[in-house]
Formats: C-alpha cells, structure tokens, sequence
C-alpha cells in the first residue's frame, strides 16, 4: 500500500520566502530609457541585429498603451524596477553547482534544485533573476544533438536556428508585455530538440527572484524538429517585499510535424509579483503541443497560453489551473487557433479562489474559413468555497466553418456542507476536508506533475486553508 | 484488551429546519453491544444518528449525549470522529478526484497521530475487508463513491468503518439497495468486525440484515421517540405485524403520562 506522505509533510511557511543579500556582479539603475536596453545587449555583446530587435521593441513598448481590459496594473511604476541584475558576469553560466556561489548554490539548493535534476530531469536550468547561473544537460542527449542552453548563448553559439524562430511566434509587437520582454529580455531556456528524437524524461529550468524590485524578463524558445518528443517543466518562486516585482517573459513553441511538446508551469511567485507573460505556440501537421500551466502565486497574473494550430491534423492540449487567495487576481486562460483542416483542441481550466482572490478564465476559440473537420472542446470549472472570491468566465468564440464541432462546459461549484460533514465525521479536521476537496478538485493537473512539484501544490494549499479555516 | 465505552443518550430532543424531529430519546450503547433500531419512514432514525455525529443542521434543544461521560454535544464532528463515534451513511457522500485508497489513508492516519500509522498493516487489513465485502481492488483507485452504485456506496461505507475500528459505529441502513447476496456478506462482516471493545447500533427496515448480524436488542422509534425495545424477535414481529400496533401502543402510554 503507497501512503501518500502529503499528507504528514509538515508545514513550513517559511520555504520560499527567504532572500539572499543582494550583491550584484552587474545590475543596472533603476528604470528603463533607451541607454538601459543598449547597455543590456552591450554587456551581452550582441550582434547588432538583436540590438536593432530591442530597440524597435522598446520603441513599441513606449507607444503602446497598457491594456484597457482585465485586472488592475495601476500599480506597475515602469521607472521602479531594475530591469538587469546578474550575481554573476554576463555570461558566466555554470556547469557545475559547486562553482556556484555559496549563497546561490544555498537558495537552489533550498528550493531542491539539485536533488531534482539527479531524480527526475534530463537538463536543468536556473535562472537567478537576470542571470542564468547555471546549465547542465545529460551527456547522451547532447550527443544525440539535443540543445538545451540559456537564451544568451543560443544567441551566440546556435544564431542560424534561434534566428528561423526569435520573435516569429510571438512579435514583439503583440503586447505591451512581450514588447518590453523584447527589449530588455535576459536569460531563458532555448531548446532544440532534432528530427526523430525524443528527450525522454523532462528537461526543468528553475526561475527564482531574489532582489527586491526586480524586473525578471526571460525568454524561451522551444523548438522541436519532425518527430521530435520533449517534455519542459518550469518552476518559479521569489521571497516576499513590500515593492512590487514584474514578471514578463515571452516564450515560443515551435512543434514541427509530428512532433510532441508538453510545456509545464507550476508558477508560485510571492505575492508582490506581477506575473504578465506571453506563451504561444505553433503546431505543424501532426503535432501535438500540450500546455499543463499551473498559477498558484503571484499578485496579478495574465496569462493565456496559445496554440496555432497550422498543419492538418495538428492537436492541442491545455491545462490551466488557477488559485487565488487573498489579494490575488488570477486572469488566465487559453487559445487554440484552427488555421488548418482536422485540428482538435481541447482546453480544461480548473480555478479556485478563496479568501476573496479572484480567477478569471478568458479564452479564444478561433476557427479559419478553410479549416474544415475542426474538433474543439473547451471545460471551465471554478470552485468558488466561500462568498466572498469571484470567478468569471470570458469565452469568445470566433468560428467560420460551419461542420466544426465545438462543445462548451462551465461549471462554478461551492464545497458543500455535507461534503464537508461527511470528511470530518471521519476523523478530518475542517481544514483538512475542505483541503482534500481541493486537491481532488485539482487532482487533474496534479497527476501531471512530477512529484516534488504536486508536494508542492498540496503543502501551499493546505497553508491557504490553515489560514482560512482558523 | 477491550476496554468497557459507554455511549449514553439522555432526553435527546434535535430539531431540523425548525422543526422538532427528536423528542426525547434516551438509551445506553455500551462496548459489545449490537442493537438494531427500527421503525417507520420519516420516524427520526436517521437524525438520531446525524444528531450524534454533529451535523451542523441538527440543533440540539434538550439532552445530552455523553460518551465514556465526556460531553459528545460540545465536540466538532472531527472530535466526535476521533473520540470513536462512526457513522455510516444512509446517503454516502460523492467526493471527486480524491481515491478511495488516499481518503481511507487519510482518515486512519487522523486516527493514529501519536502511535504511529502502520502503512503496511493499513495495507493487509484493507485486502481483507475488501474481500469480506466482496470490493474488488479496483476500487480504490475510484475518486471516492463517484460513480459507485448504491449498494457498491454501503459497500465502502462498513470498509470505512473497518479501517477506522470505531468505538461506537452507527451505521444508518446499510442493507437498503443491496442484493441478496451483498446483503448477506454486509452483514457477516458487520458481525465479523463487531468486537467485544465496540458498540454498534444498524439502523434498518428489514429482518434479513439482521438474521446475519444477530442484534442483542432491537429499539423501534416512532415519532421522535424510542417506542419500544425488546429482542431480535421483536424485528420479526415487527415484519409480520407492521408499525402500527407500536404507535397505537405509544400513544396510550403518552395519554397515560407513563
Ligand atoms: N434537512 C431537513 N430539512 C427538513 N426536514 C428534515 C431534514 N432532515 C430530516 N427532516 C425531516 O425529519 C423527519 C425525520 O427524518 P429522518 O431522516 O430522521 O427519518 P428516518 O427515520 O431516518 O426515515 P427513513 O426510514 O425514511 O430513513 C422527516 O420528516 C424528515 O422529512
Ligand atoms: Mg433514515
């Protein structure tokens, strides 16, 4: 008989709110102004063509108004953050965790990092707000031609690839958010995984903000050739402070035909963190991209992964769980775009919000005259246990081929009395029934995680509910 | 090893909505007792027993409930629980994504906090009373009751008071939707785990059950009250006879202020 040890984890408020002094090989000032993007791609030594790329993004991103829709961003002072710091030069990404630097290796080592490459993973990454500290990928895969690397170097050691596809599923120009990204990005995992090869177990990359008011704006790219299989996990978290921090990365999928993408994020910033990131991917014939996207933290998420789904018989696959506590807002979401015959989507997304935090599920459903035999399936259950959250939900539906079938589901339930009851008259304190039906209500996305990651998602939602239920 | 537990009920009055369900029920469970309570739809059977396990629609007017003399009443439902009362629904409860493996463990570690939670003897007790009640494994992977069918639901009820090993269970109409056959392995293993440390009151409508669990007592409520007790061929009178002769007999009782 497995037991689950979940359940005996004891409490430990303090995991990740813990914060290393802040000494900074390289950090920017405060702010944003053209000479900061030049002194980022300066201290990078870019090509001009990438120099030329975040000048036109920042030139964008001061034209573009914040958005007139979704959740408050008055609070976001640009002028604020520090939109560069590296504990390291630029550039000096390790190898090995014992050329770390104490502290650094300490946090990741904290946050179980290590132990997680060793357990689960094929590669791991860790970025350390600006700076990729460290980037290991398993000796046979890179034998096999598998890249698994920081933005940066892929920049300069793999430019005739990372050009085919930087900034082509996401333009700079899509939003506000991916135009800053554009600008002053740093870091990030570039992955290519070539025709026919499959990476096997997960490849991870950790994100961790540290410094108080800091800008962390990585950027991805994910390309997996014909054929190609590959599984990425993301995990994020930062201590806590009383300024506000910004989140906005931008990351591009690229599936091939018949190749297989599984991106997840299990995303637990603090709540001081704005978490507005830009995730879209492109599915040629046959492929199947599956975003699993987890967003359990921040103040003030908005996020709606894509796919585009270009070639015949392309698939999708998106599991977007939000939880919202006190102060939160939670807008997520996803879009599956038909642009080419026999495409399916199917979009599940899960959100809980108590202590008066909110979700919202906003989705896109989009059908291209000419994309004919078009399956799409798109199912919204929120859990709304007290009276106090909100959950809303804002599908639209843009569909010009009449023989698709699409189906639609939205479901919002309270935890019933007697659910409750029935727990508790076994034995369960209050706290525990109701964190049971919470973890079964999740039980969908949990089952998708590696284990350290579901442990995770239990222990925070239990601290949710201790704080709830008194 | 089995020690002596008293469950004693004195002067119960509990209403429901406003309205007075319990009217005065008095009686004793004591550990090694099996007793079966009777009696007619809508009599308050199963609010006794809800009344008992503290569910949050079931107020209290008048009485107490004592167990080994400690005040059941004041007690949240999860204290009751680990205090030893097990209730068995008439109506089980549906909760999604969550195992039957992973709740059964969840419950018994409850339990056992302090000395420790066996995993592997939890394991080869389950297998067992699996068997007994003829589950199949499968089952536990199943989210908890959904999609189980009535009898399968009274099923996993008798496992979940197995795996708990209460002190006092009430187990409220646990052959109602069984067949034949799982009526019959109900009730042996309601037999079978009943034990001299364990008081176990089966809240019933019919005989057949009770051929298998062999009550000491039987107790009929009617109204509100305990109307009658007597042996277990009172359940076959009462089979032969229906209710009414009890009612009538009640209402003369309560005119003559006895
Ligand atoms: N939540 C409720 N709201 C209103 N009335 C209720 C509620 N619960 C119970 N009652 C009423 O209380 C009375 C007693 O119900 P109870 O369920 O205890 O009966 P019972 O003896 O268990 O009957 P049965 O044999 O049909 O299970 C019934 O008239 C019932 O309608
Ligand atoms: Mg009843």
């Amino acid at each position: 008989m497995a037991q689950n040890s979940a359940e005996l984890t004891p409490l430990d408020y303090t995991r990740y709110d813990f914060k290393d002094p802040e000494s900074y090989k390289v950090r920017t000032h405060r702010g944003i102004s053209e000479d900061i993007v030049r002194q980022i791609s300066e201290l990078k030594h870019e090509p001009d063509w990438m120099l030329d790329y975040r000048l036109r993004a920042y030139r964008h991103f001061l034209d573009r108004p914040m958005p007139d829709w979704g959740p408050d961003l008055s609070e976001i002072d640009f002028d604020a953050y520090t939109y560069y710091a590296n504990p390291l030069a630029e550039g000096d990404t390790k190898k090995r965790w014992e050329d770390l630097p104490s502290d650094i290796r300490n946090t990741f080592e904290r946050l179980g990092i290590p132990k997680a490459e060793r357990d689960y993973f094929a590669g791991v990454g860790a970025q350390y707000d600006s700076g990729t500290v460290y980037h290991k990928i398993r000796d046979d895969l890179a034998k096999k031609g598998v890249i698994f690397t920081d933005t940066d170097t892929a920049v300069r050691e793999h430019p005739e690839i990372l050009r085919k596809y930087f900034g082509k599923i996401v333009p700079y120009n899509d939003n506000k958010f991916s135009a800053l990204n554009s600008a002053v990005w740093s870091g990030g995992s570039f992955v290519y995984i070539p025709p026919g090869v499959d990476a096997g177990i997960p490849l991870q990359a950790y994100f961790r903000i540290n410094a108080n008011a800091v800008g962390q704006f990585e950027r991805t790219l994910i390309i997996a050739d014909k054929g190609a299989k590959v599984h990425y996990i993301e995990g994020c978290t930062a201590p806590v402070y009383s300024e506000n921090s910004l989140h906005a990365a931008v990351v591009e999928v690229v599936a091939e035909p018949s190749a297989k993408v599984r991106y997840t994020t299990v995303q637990n910033w603090s709540k001081n963190v704005y978490n507005l990131v830009t995730k879209r991917a492109v599915a040629y014939e046959n492929a199947l991209v599956e975003w699993v996207d987890g967003n359990m933290g921040s103040r003030v998420t908005m996020k709606y992964p894509s796919v585009y789904l270009k070639g015949r018989g392309a698939r999708a696959d998106i599991l977007s769980v939000a939880f919202a506590s006190e102060g939160q807002v939670i807008d997520s979401g996803a879009k599956a775009v038909h642009s080419a015959p026999d495409t399916s989507s199917k979009i599940i997304s899960k959100s809980i919000a108590i202590r008066g935090g909110r979700t919202s599920y906003r989705g896109l459903l989009h059908v291209a005259k000419g994309a004919t035999g078009v399956k799409a399936a798109v199912r919204c259950d929120a859990l709304l246990p007290d009276a106090i959250s909100r959950s809303d939900t804002y599908p639209y539906n843009e569909i010009h081929e009449e023989d698709a079938t699409i189906t639609h589901e939205a479901v919002v339930g309270k935890i019933g009395e007697e659910q409750i009851f029935y727990l508790m008259s076994r034995g369960l304190r209050e706290s525990d029934a109701i964190h049971l039906i919470l973890m079964g209500f999740l039980a969908e996305f949990a089952k998708e995680l590696p284990v350290d990651y579901a442990l995770e998602l239990n222990r925070l939602i239990q601290m949710e509910m201790t704080g709830a239920v008194g | 090893m089995s020690e002596e537990h008293t469950l004693a009920v004195k002067g119960l009055h509990a209403s429901v909505a406003g309205k007075e369900i319990l009217k005065g029920v008095t009686l004793t469970l004591k550990s090694g007792e099996l007793v079966a309570m009777m009696g007619p739809n809508g009599s308050g059977k199963s609010t006794l027993a809800y009344a008992l396990a503290g569910h949050p629609k079931y107020t209290i007017t008048a009485g107490e409930a004592l167990l080994d003399g400690k005040n059941l009443l004041a007690m949240s439902p999860d204290q009751r629980a680990r205090a030893g009362l097990f209730l068995g629904f008439q109506y089980p409860v549906e909760v999604s994504g969550v195992s039957l493996s992973k709740f059964l463990w969840t419950a018994y570690s409850q339990m056992h906090v302090g000395d420790e939670a066996d995993s592997d003897r939890f394991g080869a007790d389950l297998t067992k009373h699996l068997g007994y009640l003829g589950l199949d494994n499968s089952f536990l992977k199943r989210p908890l009751n959904e999609g189980f069918s009535g009898g399968e639901k009274k099923r996993t009820e008798v496992l979940q008071m197995a795996t708990l090993a209460p002190r006092f269970a009430i187990l409220d109409e646990p052959d109602s939707g069984l067949d034949i056959d799982a009526i019959r392995s109900v009730g042996e293993t309601v037999a079978k785990l009943h034990n001299p440390g364990m008081g176990t009151m089966v809240i019933t409508h019919y005989q057949r059950i009770l051929k298998f669990i062999r009550p000491d007592r039987v107790h009929v409520m009617v109204d509100g009250v305990i109307a009658l007790s007597g042996g277990r061929d009172l359940a076959e009178e009462l089979e032969r006879k229906g209710y009414d002769w009890v009612k009538v007999g009640l209402a003369a009782s309560q005119a003559s202020g006895t």
